[in-house]
């Protein structure tokens, strides 16, 4: 049997019945990763030894009949934003180069207690600010469908390892995009959640109003599987929500008969590459013949949701990212005999420019005398752009579009240019604006053999319409 | 361009970001908040007038549980993390003479 090519499902069903074990599974991902990671480098941190240990455990107690979930004996990669117990946690920035957490976030602890087994810790763009995995201070991951591209970011590293077999499965961040634009980029089914839905509690914040966890997976039911496992209310984050509807793996049912289906105008203007509007029309059409109504619509201010983002992100990391100031854990630069030029220092020395830029703007758009002309503003037409999905789904079950305008641009050809990297995120950036669901699947190739991302858009706690329409569509493509 | 960053405003934001810049971080910094800000002023050709602030999605509240201690004391732990400690107590440089 070749381990590797089953889903994480698949995986789980067939360590249940007795024909492979969880170590064997996890002797398999860390042969992969030793096959393939010098060049992808898709992980900050790979502990074999822990894996193995706790895959033998898990492993000990399938067979005692104590564990019985859909992910028992799945190894898991973890994006480096996520606390792990025992387990190096860098955010992928030199400022916590050792930083080893003594707790787990809630997110990776209920796959834990499912019998997940975590592999290690996936590559990212430095704080999650990035769109291409090319800020991480350990290097940048290389995309496994060609080498010359990135994987998308900020989940970069979580993208590329579901995509070249690195793990079964991985948990990633999506603060304005962030989870599904890398499995768009890398070809695997990315989601995100409604803001509430999984607990931030070990969340290694950025912006903490849009940050929300969810699964990057090798299909649809993976992904739904995986979101139903991590969903929780979680009393430790004021945020989280409680729900009686997390039964994700229910909506894996392929039928998408009288479901509306919106497609914005909006997002098919100009910059759009043509072969991704001709795969993602493409997918419209299937969902069409199997019974969907399909129409466009104008959804309006889309192009006001980027710099909309960009203030409030900046700000709220502005504020979140203060506490790295080399006192408790984490780097601290040993150039200072005095408290606050430590301070300066240890922040200069441990953070890329990418993170200095935008703390400096969000430092500035929450500065005295500028809050009212940029933050509040901000907020003011967030509140526009909710109104204006909020007519949306008043009219349709599922708004339909692209991923991202293009298929994954080339290693170094983005960062030289900040605002044009922003503008990469226009599709992806209002739903977490809007605190709304959405889900990536792979479409198609372009002519360069890259993946095509299709993304559909649920109102809040509407998850499960985004699986059906998902989950059709796999089984037709 | 039309925001103009002036030294006085990067130095200002250096000292609320708790950032030393480099003289060519600064200039670097300037060009880039500068069209930042340019891309922001987008903003200005909607009409707010009347439209609360959104911080939060969901009409949720203030959040409280009770202050009940769940975890132990792991100070051990957490101090192994610390760049400097002593006696349980994070060290850092003086603050005064």
């Amino acid at each position: 049997m070749d381990i590797l090519a089953l889903s994480a499902v698949e995986l789980a069903k067939a360590i249940k019945a007795g024909e492979t074990t969880a170590v064997e599974a996890m002797n398999a991902v860390l042969a992969q990763i030793d096959r393939t990671e010098k060049e992808y480098n898709c992980y900050v941190t790979v502990d074999s030894d822990r894996a193995l240990r706790k895959a033998a455990g898990v492993q000990k107690r399938i067979e005692a009949g104590e564990l019985d979930s859909p992910l028992a004996g799945v190894p898991v990669a973890i994006k480096d934003n996520m606390c792990t117990e025992g387990l190096l946690t860098t955010c992928s920035s030199k400022i916590l180069e050792n930083f080893i957490p003594t707790f787990s976030a809630e997110a990776v602890l209920r796959l834990e207690e499912a019998g997940a087994v975590v592999i290690g810790k996936t590559n990212m763009d430095e704080f999650a600010m990035g769109s291409t995995t090319e800020t991480s201070y350990y290097g940048p991951t290389k995309n496994p469908r060609n080498i010359e591209h990135v994987p998308g970011g900020s989940s970069g590293g979580s993208a590329a390892a579901v995509a070249s077999g690195e793990c079964f499965f991985a948990l990633g961040s999506d603060t304005g995009g962030s989870i599904r634009q890398p499995a768009g980029y890398c070809g695997v089914v990315g989601m995100k959640p409604t803001y509430g839905t999984v607990s931030r509690y070990g969340l290694i914040a950025y912006g903490s109003s849009l940050d929300q966890i969810g699964p990057l997976c090798r299909n649809v039911t993976d992904c739904a599987t995986v979101l139903e496992c991590i969903a929780s209310h979680d009393i430790k984050d004021s945020t989280s929500m409680k729900r009686n509807d997390t039964d994700f793996t229910s909506a894996l049912v392929e039928d998408v008969k009288g479901l509306r289906i919106g497609i914005p105008r909006d997002y098919f203007g100009e910059g759009l590459d043509s072969e991704v509007k001709e795969a993602v029309l493409g997918a419209a059409q299937v969902l069409k013949d199997r019974g969907a109504a399909v129409e466009e619509f104008d959804l309006s201010l889309v192009e006001y949701a980027i710099p909309t983002y960009y203030t409030i992100a900046a700000a709220e990391a502005s504020s979140n990212l203060e506490r790295f100031d080399g006192v408790k854990y984490g780097y601290r630069s040993d150039g200072a005999n005095e408290l606050h030029s430590m301070y300066k220092r240890t922040r200069s020395e441990g953070f890329g420019p990418e993170v200095k830029r935008r703390i400096m703007l969000g430092s500035f758009v929450l500065s005295s005398g500028y809050y009212d002309a940029y933050y509040l503003k901000a907020l003011r037409v967030k509140s526009l752009i909710k109104k204006a999905f909020d007519a949306a789904f008043a009219k349709y079950d599922v708004i339909l579009g692209p991923v991202a305008p293009t298929t994954a641009p080339k290693l170094g050809s983005s960062l030289s240019d900040p605002i044009k990297m922003y503008l990469g995120d226009i599709y992806t950036i209002s739903v977490n604006l809007a605190g709304l669901p959405g889900i990536s699947i792979p479409c198609g190739e372009d002519k360069n053999g890259l993946p095509i991302g299709l993304q559909l858009i649920g109102d809040c706690f509407n998850e499960k319409k985004l699986i059906r329409a998902a989950y059709t569509f796999e089984r037709q493509h | 361009m039309a925001n103009v960053i002036s030294d006085e405003t990067i130095d200002y934001v250096g000292i609320l970001a708790k950032l030393e810049l480099s003289d060519e971080e600064k200039e670097q910094a300037k060009k880039d908040m500068g069209s930042m800000l340019d891309y922001i002023d987008k903003l200005g050709e909607l009409d707010t007038t009347g439209v609360e602030p959104m911080s939060h999605i969901f009409p949720v509240q203030n959040v409280f549980r009770e202050d009940i201690v769940t975890n132990g004391d792991d100070s051990e732990n957490i101090l192994k993390n610390a760049p400097g400690s002593k006696d349980n107590m994070f060290m850092v440089p003086k603050t005064f003479e």
